[in-house]
């Protein structure tokens, strides 16, 4: 009994775990138009439905462009900062790393009012390119911390060695150090895409006509449950554990080795 | 200034511009922002702490934050409760061969929209929905209950978040253990729940409360999910923010409960900074 009794816990936190999106999968297949059981199908009439809707459609598009246009971004000035501050010797190098992971420790929602206030007062208005705004400063901190966590003395060696044999600085950069630290690189590179695709608070908040796919759905919500919704969401779902996949099986992976 | 300190600043420079633009200076306009106070509809700038007297004096605010604190910690600790386990399991009987995939697969449903998991939640929850129907299968209830809109649904919706958070962070904390700890204390006459008392529990306590920590933070600041799941009848400190924002648009309240939430937060750190490990995730 005892023996079994972990294999049993394991089960039942599984199932606890994937139930709701197992649901979620299941009956964006559903024939009919309600996602509860008993279950009709499988149809693909839902997919249609959504490849359909033209306010889905831009919504994606827009969702593709905040996320890879904020994670470049982020991914850019993290990298430059982690470089600035692990091979020069800087004063308040300590205070200028804690300004950087600052936004860490506040809640999104926080983030985006403190943005929407000033964006507003300042007559600015907000539009797709405030909420691409709004996902770099969250994803700045963690690109910058990934990527400065992984410059070691290794990579110093490399860059002296290329520096004594005449290369200058930017040459350095992108031969050399941009080369060795790619996998660190692209994990948060591909770590803010996750982020910024599956957030809503921010993108809420600071968008007005053109919006992201989470806010989409979000106003899809207000008509209750539908298998249309089970549709986006499970495509929604898929895209991020496609990237998260992509990462551990790749980059990680190697990582370790 | 050296050349080298140039060349630093430099490469610094971008995202420290980016943080103080987007991030610092939002922040203090939001701080003053709650000293101002709404006349009618125009803004007034009088260096009060109205706001804040308002929070202790208005029911509904004052109880918000009451029910934002009561959730967060509920979350807490039956996330910890569970996820122990599971993070032990996995660390100890699946193979090692194994581990990592049962640990990533334990995980993977956190990459998910706070909107699309809630969404979830709501279908499984409904009155017509599996739950329900699983429920007068067996023939434990005759008729639906009622789970989704209440407080039970939003509990259970950050539980599942951050029951898969927390087994991270404590198997993270688990696996560094040297076995030789566990055999030492049996050595030395502890039985099983002896050697977890006083050895394998208080060194995960790091991991523990590290996870416990990050719980809070995000439970307490969520919007989407006690929006979507949780009822009418009772408003968190994120959903009374954002009325605030839309139908009356009284930015300096909303400012207000904002900074109050952020000092509650301050003060979950301070509590558990001892055991806090943030940098080791």
């Amino acid at each position: 009994m005892m023996r079994f009794l972990p294999w049993a816990y394991l089960i039942a936190a599984f199932v606890f775990i994937y139930l709701p999106v197992g649901v979620l999968v299941l009956f964006s297949f559903q024939e009919g138009s309600l996602p509860v059981p008993p279950f009709n199908g499988p149809s693909l009439q839902w997919y249609q439905t959504i490849l359909g809707d033209e306010d889905l459609m831009a919504a994606l598009r827009n969702s593709i462009l905040v996320a890879f246009g904020s994670s470049a971004v982020a991914v850019a000035l993290g990298f430059l900062a982690a470089y600035g501050l692990a091979r020069h010797v800087l004063p308040g190098s300590a205070l200028i790393r804690g300004l950087l992971i600052a936004p860490l420790t506040v809640s999104y929602l926080i983030v985006g009012l403190g943005l929407l206030i000033v964006l507003t007062r300042s007559g600015f208005g907000v539009s797709l390119w405030t909420a691409a705004i709004g996902h770099v400063v969250i994803n700045l901190p963690l690109a910058f911390a990934i990527i400065y966590a992984s410059m070691g003395a290794q990579q110093q060696n490399a860059e002296r060695a290329a520096r004594d044999l005449g290369a200058s600085e930017p040459k350095v950069i992108v031969l050399v150090t941009i080369p060795m630290l790619l996998p660190s690189i692209a994990a948060a590179f591909f770590l803010s895409v996750t982020l910024s695709w599956d957030e809503f608070i921010i993108s809420f908040l600071l968008t007005r006509f053109d919006v992201t796919l989470p806010v989409e759905i979000w106003s899809l919500l207000r008509s209750g449950l539908s298998p249309q919704l089970n549709a986006i969401g499970s495509f929604v779902f898929l895209i991020s554990v496609a990237v998260v996949l992509l990462l551990e099986l790749t980059i990680f992976r190697k990582g370790r080795q | 200034m050296s050349k080298d300190q140039v060349r630093g600043w430099g490469f610094v420079t971008p995202a420290l511009l980016w943080t103080i633009a987007f991030f610092i200076v939002p922040f203090v306009v939001m701080g003053a922002m709650s000293l101002a106070s709404l006349e009618g509809r125009t803004l007034v700038w009088d260096l009060s702490l109205a706001n804040y007297a308002k929070l202790l004096e208005k029911k509904y605010l004052w109880r918000a934050i009451l029910v934002s604190l009561e959730i967060t910690l509920t979350v807490t600790v039956i996330s910890v409760v569970l996820a122990y386990p599971l993070a032990w399991i996995i660390a100890f009987r699946v193979s090692p061969r194994w581990q990592r995939l049962a640990l990533l697969l334990a995980i993977l449903p956190f990459w998910t929209s706070y909107v699309v998991r809630s969404y979830a939640w709501l279908l499984v929850l409904a009155r017509e929905g599996v739950v329900n129907e699983t429920l007068m299968w067996i023939g434990a209830i005759a008729e639906p209950i009622t789970l989704a809109n209440t407080r039970f649904a939003t509990v259970t919706g950050f539980v599942h978040f951050f029951v898969m958070l927390l087994t991270l962070t404590i198997y993270a904390n688990l696996i560094q253990l040297s076995p030789n700890y566990r055999r030492a204390a049996m050595d030395l006459g502890a039985n099983a729940f002896q050697t977890f008392r006083h050895v394998i529990l208080p060194l995960t306590l790091p991991g523990i409360v590290t996870g416990a920590f990050l719980t809070f933070v995000l439970c307490i600041g969520d919007y989407v999910t006690p929006q979507i799941l949780g009822g009418n009848t009772e408003l968190t400190v994120p959903q009374v923010i954002m009325v605030q924002l839309g139908r009356r648009a009284d930015f300096p309240l909303a400012s207000a409960l904002a900074i109050v939430l952020m000092s509650i937060v301050a003060l979950a750190y301070l509590l558990s900074a001892r055991w806090l490990r943030l940098d080791r995730l």
